[in-house]
């Protein structure tokens, strides 16, 4: 290891990973992109032609929150899952590293820091649409969508990093999306107010990450600012976090024994 | 450099009750080419793992090129090429980018690398491939680029676990080349293989390894000597049982194995008369080879 990189040794990784996504950029944008904003453009058109008025804005107005952050929550998800497990398990890419200098920490935050930065491409792509659609009030609040969507990022890869250290298969992730990320997008807020659960669903509602990441975002989209910022933010880099500490420990013990 | 490139002392690995690498003393001489010969499951991969470092031995110590391992694994693997058993070479990248993207988890600058590609792509026999990508090669290219990445950081210690498993005979040989010239280059190679010929080929000396432990050691001549006679005849046919009786007097050692007599003897002559005379029998003729010590030592049972 050369001096000066102390602290830095996951780049290698975060950049390698770059570098394939630089081949299938566009696919991969689209990919990511398709799913959220034909949930956005599909139900605020069409079934906001029924609902008059949520939260006091057009239904597409009010959707644009939370498929930003159903987005960025998909981008990081499939990373994690589906990527990262390839690289992982099938192409072994992880074992070719781990006779290097680098450290299966160095792999790990690489690949975390990958996902996040993809996520925040997917994010930074639905942000794009909700300018040009001008679905918002105040555009320089929605600038501060940008450090939501890093940390959101950051949340669901480090989740998912742990659920890719114990998936045996491709299979496993389903478990993984109708288990937790579906009950998810129904219950956190993105296409109606959490305000309309009742209250037994409104707590479980209020201990998912999406739910947090929503209640920073959608103030933003509609023009206020959001309460209690630092709690959402804490919660949601506490999901990343613990996700990641416990990816770390599996994926050692699954990989280096 | 001074001293072993490693030294393997009372290393020990247990997983629950079994005990897979088990008292392990293995010290390796500089710019030799050293292989751990054993059956599946003898603890070779388990061995190396743990003289890499990337996993934690429960007894025992691992020294390599001066460094105690794992603690300073970071350290020693930046002086060591791994050829790993699977192929883990990058499917999304070509011959080149391969390369690029191994030297940079050793920190090597993009240029210094750069530098070291054509060189490796010729020695791994892959000039004019580096635009290729890596699903378009051969099994034996991939195994050769496998061996290039693992030179990109000019290392002084080559690991390689199986490197020619699955190749065809011209690829094992185009790899056998690659590895002559490394040890001509003053490298220390440390090999496991099923392929005794290979070993016999490429080993300064050789471990046999067998459920954990060590059984025998040295070079191949050496090994051939001490444990078998010279002399090897394989005789095979329906008239086997009448002449397993005369094959007994006539040589040093007999062992049957299904539908074969495997006679061994100091001297051949009488036993290839009396063969001669027997048209319904046919019969090789060989010197003995490391794989009659290795089936002699380790038993002729399938372990899988």
């Amino acid at each position: 290891m050369k001096p000066g990189m102390k602290g830095m040794s996951w780049f290698p990784v975060w950049h390698r990973n770059y570098l394939v996504w630089k081949k299938l950029a566009v696919p991969s944008i689209l990919g990511n992109l398709a799913d959220p904003l034909l949930y956005m453009l599909g139900l605020g058109f069409g079934l906001g032609q029924f609902l008059g008025k949520v939260d006091g804005v057009s239904y597409l107005h009010f959707l644009a929150a939370g498929s930003l952050a159903y987005s960025v929550m998909n981008s990081a998800t499939f990373e994690t899952l589906y990527s990262s497990f390839s690289r992982m398990h099938v192409q072994k890419t992880w074992d070719a590293i781990l006779n290097t200098p680098l450290t299966l920490n160095d792999v790990l935050m690489g690949e975390w820091l990958w996902a996040a930065t993809k996520s925040l491409l997917s994010g930074l792509a639905i942000l794009v649409v909700i300018w040009a659609l001008g679905l918002y009030d105040d555009f320089w609040l929605t600038l501060w969508l940008l450090p939501v969507i890093l940390v959101t990022g950051l949340c669901f890869a480090g989740l998912g990093l742990t659920v890719n250290s114990v998936a045996p298969n491709y299979d496993f992730f389903m478990y993984y999306f109708t288990l937790a990320i579906t009950p998810m997008v129904l219950l956190s807020g993105v296409f109606y107010p959490t305000s309309a659960l009742p209250a037994w669903l409104a707590a479980l509602s209020a201990a998912l990450p999406l739910t947090h990441a929503i209640d920073l975002a959608r103030p933003l989209v509609l023009g206020r600012l959001p309460d209690a910022v630092l709690m959402h933010g804490a919660v949601l880099l506490a999901y990343g976090l613990a996700g990641y500490a416990v990816g770390l420990v599996l994926t050692r013990r699954r990989l280096l024994r | 450099m001074t001293g072993a490139p490693l030294k393997l002392t009372g290393l020990t690995k247990r997983y629950g009750s079994s005990t897979v690498v088990d008292g392990v003393d293995l010290t390796l001489e500089a710019g030799k080419c050293h292989g751990l010969l054993g059956p599946n499951g003898a603890g070779k991969t388990t061995t190396l793992r743990l003289a890499l470092g990337l996993i934690e031995a429960d007894a025992g110590r691992v020294e390599m090129l001066g460094y105690a391992m794992p603690g300073q694994a970071g350290l020693a693997r930046a002086r060591v090429g791994v050829v790993p058993q699977m192929d883990s070479l990058d499917p999304d990248f070509s011959v080149s980018e391969n390369l690029l993207a191994y030297g940079r988890y050793f920190g090597l600058g993009r240029s210094e690398v750069e530098a070291r590609v054509p060189g490796l792509l010729e020695f791994a026999g892959l000039a004019g491939k580096g635009d290729a990508l890596v699903p378009t090669l051969s099994g034996g290219m991939k195994r050769r680029l496998t061996l290039a990445r693992a030179l990109i950081n000019d290392p002084d210690l080559i690991i390689l676990d199986e490197p020619t498993t699955g190749l065809d005979p011209q690829a094992r040989h185009l790899v056998w080349q690659g590895l002559r010239r490394l040890i001509g280059r003053g490298k220390t190679l440390l090999l496991t293989t099923h392929f005794m010929d290979e070993a016999e080929r490429l080993c300064d000396t050789i471990s046999i390894i067998d459920k954990g432990r060590i059984i025998a050691q040295g070079s191949p001549r050496a090994l051939i000597r001490q444990h078998i006679e010279p002399h090897v005849i394989e005789v095979y046919g329906d008239a086997l049982d009448g002449w397993q009786v005369c094959a007994r007097d006539l040589c040093q050692r007999c062992e049957n194995a299904g539908e074969t007599l495997f006679c061994y003897t100091t001297d051949p002559e009488p036993a290839i008369v009396e063969l001669d005379r027997q048209p319904e029998l046919r019969y090789l003729h060989r010197p003995a080879n490391l794989e009659d010590v290795f089936l002699k030592i380790t038993g002729r049972d399938l372990r899988d």
